[in-house]
């Protein structure tokens, strides 16, 4: 697959691999959080990992859209689907993940609300041109790169006049997201999350261009480089940032010059601008309340904000109790770290949203780290046995 | 009732409640299009069970219900597909199909015309298998509880002498062959299903492979496992077989045949290849050494051109299916969690 494969490239990750050996010094650490579920997948799905030195090691950050979104919104949209009778249109990512009392959009379509897996804006906008006696709501979840297709959607509604279609707006920002880890006790006085430089978003980043992260690799002193989603993309990503950690340097850089630029999409930021505003505080899973870190529907378009047109209720939102998915939104722990990994939660039955999305960080370590664990308790006891 | 109306009704008409009322209506829609299309002498007998000839051996059953959606797609239907499934069954127990059973459930109002080309092509496919459907049931329910024909097909067949073919038998050091590329089919239905159009059409591997089988089997009677990679694709397959013999698995990514477009259809949709359907290939475990042999006379056999040994059967407490990537390193291919979903991002 041509653009594909060139990405993909085994020899090229061995001389990659290589280099990334010699020139990592061996008598420190590194810590690189991807932020992006993106890079989390790729270096799950490739195995990078098994290419990089010991001492490189992969913090995993909140960038998956599906993972952060708060219970109760998700509670919300099946409130949506179900007291409201609407048809509710979802992409797939969310349709698993469980909301209060292990209730999905899934669980909720079993019992009878009409939600419909969708692949873009235009299926959900096709379905209410095709449904004109029903109310059709579009569950928009996501960072910077979901947000221009929405945007999109909401001003077609309206030159068409659909006045049964309205959009349950969730939007998140990438930029928050990451002042707000780099604010937290965590990584600036307890040391408990090590991140010496940050992966920056792919594809979040063709749209809002490298500029916006100048300020954090000034404020707070980290390199940042802006990483495709391809293998190799992560491997040289890691070599770029390795060696501004090497030379004390804190800048943005971007490796992904084949989409992203400094200033970024300026058409969809402005079709953004048109439609959505900023919201003055959303709350995160993991992250809690983040300050101007997602969107609303301007007033302008307010007839197609689900939110103003359907009472939504109050509700006592619960996640379930000992699931790590914020500590490990936050990068304070891994997925092993918590003693539903594997055991009560996994992708079949998951009890976090982590463990749903294949760009959540237990559903990665589960599909495709997991033989890691039980390869090294195979040889530590045979370690053991040898001794005794 | 005369042959025009007929006629005009097989054309335009609809399923309608009579054709499953055990009266006239279902008589004609038995003896004109079922009998028409499907005939041979032991249908034709018109009994209510078919009265067959039991071969020397131990007989091999199999059923399988179709629910495909949509009913036409690139490279097949519901009607060819369902005689291919079961055949497909049958022969992964190294067996020679004989006969076929089909029942089908109509809903009422589905068009007749339809109908009828589902029923040529089954019958075109059992034709073409050698292999005759002797008995078969139709049913309609209203409209609404159905989605236009399931189709639920039993195969016969007899395992010739000294063939043992079963999953628990594979063992460390077997040899994992794949007959030809994988996705073709989830990808060929999904391109219709989602609305998706891509510039070449992508065409559904659908084929009975038990002639591929036989001649496998005549070669190396020994072969230890036989499986259809259909539903949850090659990556569920392994997983299930690994299960059953207690073994893991090293796959090589490089030796998995995958047709470019197939490919390009995966990234596009965010889906694994891993996991998507196939309704003609198999995968095969045999003894290093027989390998060699085995894929020179699967490549020579058209369903088997692009045959591979796509990995090795390990030791494993945990019944792992690894996989070296492309790229250099190493991945668990697991079971797939629910349904498949696009990514969005």
């Amino acid at each position: 697959m041509k653009y594909v494969d060139e990405f993909r490239d085994g020899e090229l990750a061995g001389t990659l691999a290589t280099k990334i050996r010699s020139e990592a010094l061996p008598d420190r650490t590194y810590h690189l959080m991807e932020f992006c579920g993106g890079h989390t997948h790729a270096i799950f799905r490739y195995g990078v990992q098994d290419l990089m030195p010991d001492n490189v090691k992969f913090v995993h950050g909140p960038g998956c859209p599906v993972c952060v979104l708060p219970v109760r919104r998700l509670d919300d949209a099946v409130e949506l689907a179900e007291r409201h009778g609407v048809i509710l249109c979802s992409y797939g990512d969310m349709m698993r993940v469980p909301g209060t009392k292990q209730r999905s959009l899934i669980r909720a379509k079993a019992d009878g609300a009409d939600i419909r897996m969708v692949y873009s804006t235009i299926d959900a906008l096709k379905i209410a041109r095709d449904n004109a006696d029903r109310q059709v709501v579009f569950f928009a979840i996501g960072f910077e790169t979901t947000t221009p297709p929405s945007a999109v959607a909401i001003r077609q509604a309206k030159a068409e006049g659909l006045t049964n279609f309205s959009v349950f707006c969730n939007h998140v920002l990438t930029p928050s997201a990451i002042g707000h880890i780099l604010e937290s006790p965590e990584v600036r006085e307890l040391g408990t999350v090590k991140i010496d430089g940050f992966l920056g978003p792919s594809h979040v980043s063709s749209v809002i261009g490298s500029e916006p992260y100048e300020f954090f690799a000034e404020e707070f002193a980290k390199p940042v480089v802006i990483a495709g989603f391809e293998p190799l993309d992560v491997m040289q990503s890691a070599l770029m940032l390795i060696r501004q950690i090497n030379e004390g340097r804190a800048e943005v850089e971007n490796e992904y010059t084949r989409v992203v630029t400094r200033e970024g999409n300026l058409k969809a930021q402005k079709l953004v601008s048109e439609v959505f505003e900023l919201r003055q505080s959303f709350e995160w899973r993991g992250l809690g309340e983040v300050p101007y870190s997602a969107l609303r529907i301007r007033d302008a378009y307010a007839d197609f904000d689900a939110e103003k047109r359907f009472d939504i209720s109050e509700k006592q939102s619960r996640e379930v109790k000992s699931c790590e998915c914020p500590a490990i939104l936050r990068g304070v722990k891994k997925p092993t770290d918590c003693k539903l990994f594997g055991t009560v939660c996994t992708p079949d039955n998951p009890m976090g949203s982590c463990m749903v999305s294949s760009e959540g960080a237990c559903a990665a370590y589960w599909t495709y780290g997991r033989f890691r664990e039980p390869r090294k308790t195979a040889r530590e006891k045979a370690g053991k046995e040898v001794a005794a | 009732m005369n042959m025009v109306e007929k006629d005009i009704s097989l054309r335009t008409g609809n399923v309608d409640m009579t054709h499953g009322g055990g009266g006239r209506a279902m008589a004609e829609l038995i003896r004109d299009l079922f009998h028409r299309h499907l005939g041979n002498p032991v249908l034709d007998q018109g009994n209510d069970a078919a009265l067959i000839d039991v071969p020397q051996g131990r007989l091999v059953m199999s059923t399988d219900g179709h629910v495909i959606s949509p009913l036409f797609f690139p490279g097949g239907d519901i009607g060819s597909l369902s005689v291919h499934g079961t055949l497909n069954d049958v022969a992964m127990a190294g067996a020679k199909p004989l006969y076929l059973t089909a029942g089908f459930i109509l809903e009422e109002g589905f068009p007749l015309a339809d109908l009828e080309r589902i029923v040529i092509s089954m019958a075109h496919a059992a034709r073409e298998a050698g292999v005759p459907v002797v008995t078969g049931d139709t049913k309609v329910v209203e409209k609404g509880k159905g989605d236009g024909v399931f189709i639920t097909t039993t195969g016969l067949g007899v395992v010739p002498d000294g063939v043992r073919v079963s999953a628990d038998r594979a063992r460390p050091g077997q040899a994992i062959l794949l007959s030809g590329p994988i996705g073709d089919h989830g990808v060929a239905i999904l391109s219709k299903r989602e609305n998706l159009e891509f510039e070449t059409e992508i065409l559904s591997d659908s084929a009975a492979v038990h002639g591929l089988v036989a001649q496998m089997i005549e070669t190396v009677p020994d072969i230890a496992v036989l499986r259809d990679p259909t539903r949850g694709g090659l990556a569920a397959t392994l997983n299930e077989i690994a299960r059953s013999a207690k073994v893991g698995m090293m796959l090589d990514e490089a030796a998995i045949p995958l047709r470019p477009d197939v490919a390009a259809a995966c990234e596009l949709l965010g889906l694994d290849p891993l996991y998507v359907a196939n309704e003609g290939k198999l995968i095969c475990l045999c003894e290093a050494a027989d390998a060699e042999r085995l894929i020179e006379v699967m490549r020579a056999h058209p369903l088997g051109r692009d045959t591979a040994r796509i990995g090795t059967v390990t030791e494993d407490d945990a019944n792992l299916i690894q996989m070296k990537t492309g790229f250099g390193g190493t991945r668990v291919v697991d079971w797939l969690a629910g349904e498949q979903l696009p990514r969005i991002c």
